[in-house]
């Protein structure tokens, strides 16, 4: 129990690291996925190119290559971030993707009786999204969105390879310095993991019953 | 493309909306386009020269990047053949009658699927070791692949298993089949091929993971890139950096681009077949990212 009192200032900042890193990477995947969702089902021709191109490259695209470009890449075109914004930019950009194909599909979801019922009422294109379609998608996606959620927590953990002391990065560090304590350390992680994505499994699972929609 | 629900076929004064909406999204997506090609031209990123290095024999580059291709293609491929082999035979498990198999094996399945892929990477590469078992990157990565993904397959095949119409079930038991026959005699040829179209496209999630190699050390593309810039920093600086990362990422791309394609060709093959035509497959954890799936 040495190792725990030892070393619970690290854990315990790491584990900090991993939740602001995944709120604030939600975020920005939520508003940035949204307005691509939303871009994707315009009017207009140059905006739907563009979502698509973002999302089909951004899906095709493994997470360790969007944080070497703007790690290591954005720099390059006079954009120094630090390690810790570079990292919720990367997770954020990446997931935004993933974000925008679940409210696309919960976009198509949403009975065309609707839109139509919007529109035949007067409601512009951009009034029926926000006030008739999205509310709805939204709640339609909830266990999608959910799985996008915990996927991305999960994903965070590639910030370790990119000098971000998170949760996956203790690892090796404490590795090396207590292997007695390996198992412990392995056990602190995956703990500390689970004490975001359990939880949030229950709560996705609460919202989606709260807010289901009976069609 | 998606049926336009949200708005009607339009009008005069809509089709002047869209056309004036079409000119400005034109314009901003030049800007966009602009804007990068200014920054990157003034930083001379753009001179041919330091794209010819990609394309040119001599220098090693490109016979580099395509070997640390076939390294990430081999990982990637072997990781599925044996992720899959044991995921069919944990989704089976799983589905068994026997409550002291069931229970531990989806433990195993749930426990795998809710933490990070990286993490069980670095367990095998800096846990082991404490035990006496040291793994090169390769197996390191491997294994880490193969027990990570064997879990989401597990999860895919059982979907796949459940969604086989009940009557086929009791059809093969009624015939006089045992358990096992069922099994794999009925149920597994159609689920398995009801499930190969997501089955593709959680290669290429693997595909896509298999760059964490890039954080223990294995040299697949993403560390060869890496490498490569590190070999010609000293000599010309940041010459060559930016377009070895945009060649490993196009490598990527393209090749993640053509599984995808196949999961959509093969579903649409499926699909066309009436007898699996009944039941669409699921669209389960198409959520691509390198830990999708979902937990609980």
């Amino acid at each position: 129990m040495q190792f725990f009192s030892d070393n619970l200032p690290l854990l315990r900042d790491a584990f900090l690291t991993t939740l602001g890193l995944s709120l604030l990477s939600g975020l920005l995947a939520l508003v940035l996925g949204t307005l691509l969702a939303a871009m994707r089902v315009s009017p207009v021709p140059p905006l739907r190119g563009l979502a698509t191109f973002y999302v089909e490259t951004f899906r095709n695209t493994p997470l360790t290559v969007v944080f070497f470009f703007i790690i290591f890449g954005l720099p390059q075109i006079d954009f120094v971030v630090s390690f810790f914004v570079g990292a919720v930019v990367s997770v954020g950009m990446y997931t935004a993707a993933f974000v925008a194909e679940a409210l696309r599909s919960g976009i198509n979801a949403v009975g065309p009786g609707q839109a139509e019922a919007a529109r035949a009422i007067g409601l512009t294109f951009g009034q029926s999204l926000r006030e008739v379609v999205l509310p709805q998608a939204f709640r339609t996606v909830v266990p999608p969105l959910g799985n996008v959620w915990i996927a991305m927590v999960k994903n965070t953990s590639i910030a370790a390879g990119f000098a971000t002391t998170e949760l996956a990065a203790t690892l090796p560090r404490l590795a090396n310095a207590n292997a007695g304590d390996i198992l412990l350390i392995l056990l602190a992680v995956v703990v500390g993991y689970m004490l975001i994505t359990v939880p949030s499994a229950y709560g996705i699972h609460h919202i989606e019953r709260r807010v289901a929609i009976l069609r | 493309m998606t049926t336009p629900v949200l708005f009607d076929v339009p009008g005069p004064r809509a089709r002047a909306r869209i056309r004036i909406g079409t000119v400005v999204g034109a314009l901003l997506v030049l800007a966009i386009v602009a804007f990068v090609l200014v920054r990157l031209g003034g930083n001379g990123q753009l001179e041919g020269q330091r794209w010819a290095v990609l394309f040119d024999p001599n220098t090693n580059v490109p016979q580099r990047l395509f070997e640390a291709l076939l390294r990430t293609l081999r990982v990637a491929l072997v990781a599925m053949v044996i992720a899959t082999a044991l995921g069919l035979l944990l989704a089976v498990a799983r589905l068994s009658d026997h409550r002291w198999l069931r229970l531990p094996v989806s433990a195993v399945i749930e426990f795998f699927r809710a933490i990070p892929l990286l993490v069980v990477i670095f367990a095998l590469y800096f846990v082991l070791p404490g035990f006496g078992i040291r793994l090169s990157t390769y197996a390191a990565l491997t294994a880490g692949l193969v027990l990570y993904n064997m879990a989401v397959i597990a999860e895919i095949v059982r979907a796949g298993i459940l969604s086989v119409d009940r009557g086929q079930r009791d059809a093969a038991l009624a015939v006089g089949m045992r358990k096992s026959q069922v099994m794999s005699l009925v149920l597994l040829p159609q689920a398995v091929r009801r499930m190969l179209p997501i089955l593709i496209a959680q290669l290429v999630v693997l595909l896509k993971d298999s760059s964490l190699g890039f954080i223990i050390g294995y040299f697949e593309l993403l560390r060869q890139a890496r490498s490569l810039v590190e070999y010609f920093t000293p000599r010309f600086g940041n010459d060559y950096t930016f377009q070895l990362y945009v060649a490993a990422a196009l490598m990527y791309i393209v090749v993640n681009v053509l599984l995808s394609q196949l999961a959509k060709l093969v579903e649409r093959r499926t699909r066309r077949n009436a007898r699996t035509a009944a039941a669409a497959a699921p669209a389960l954890l198409d959520d691509g990212s390198s830990t999708g799936g979902q937990v609980v």
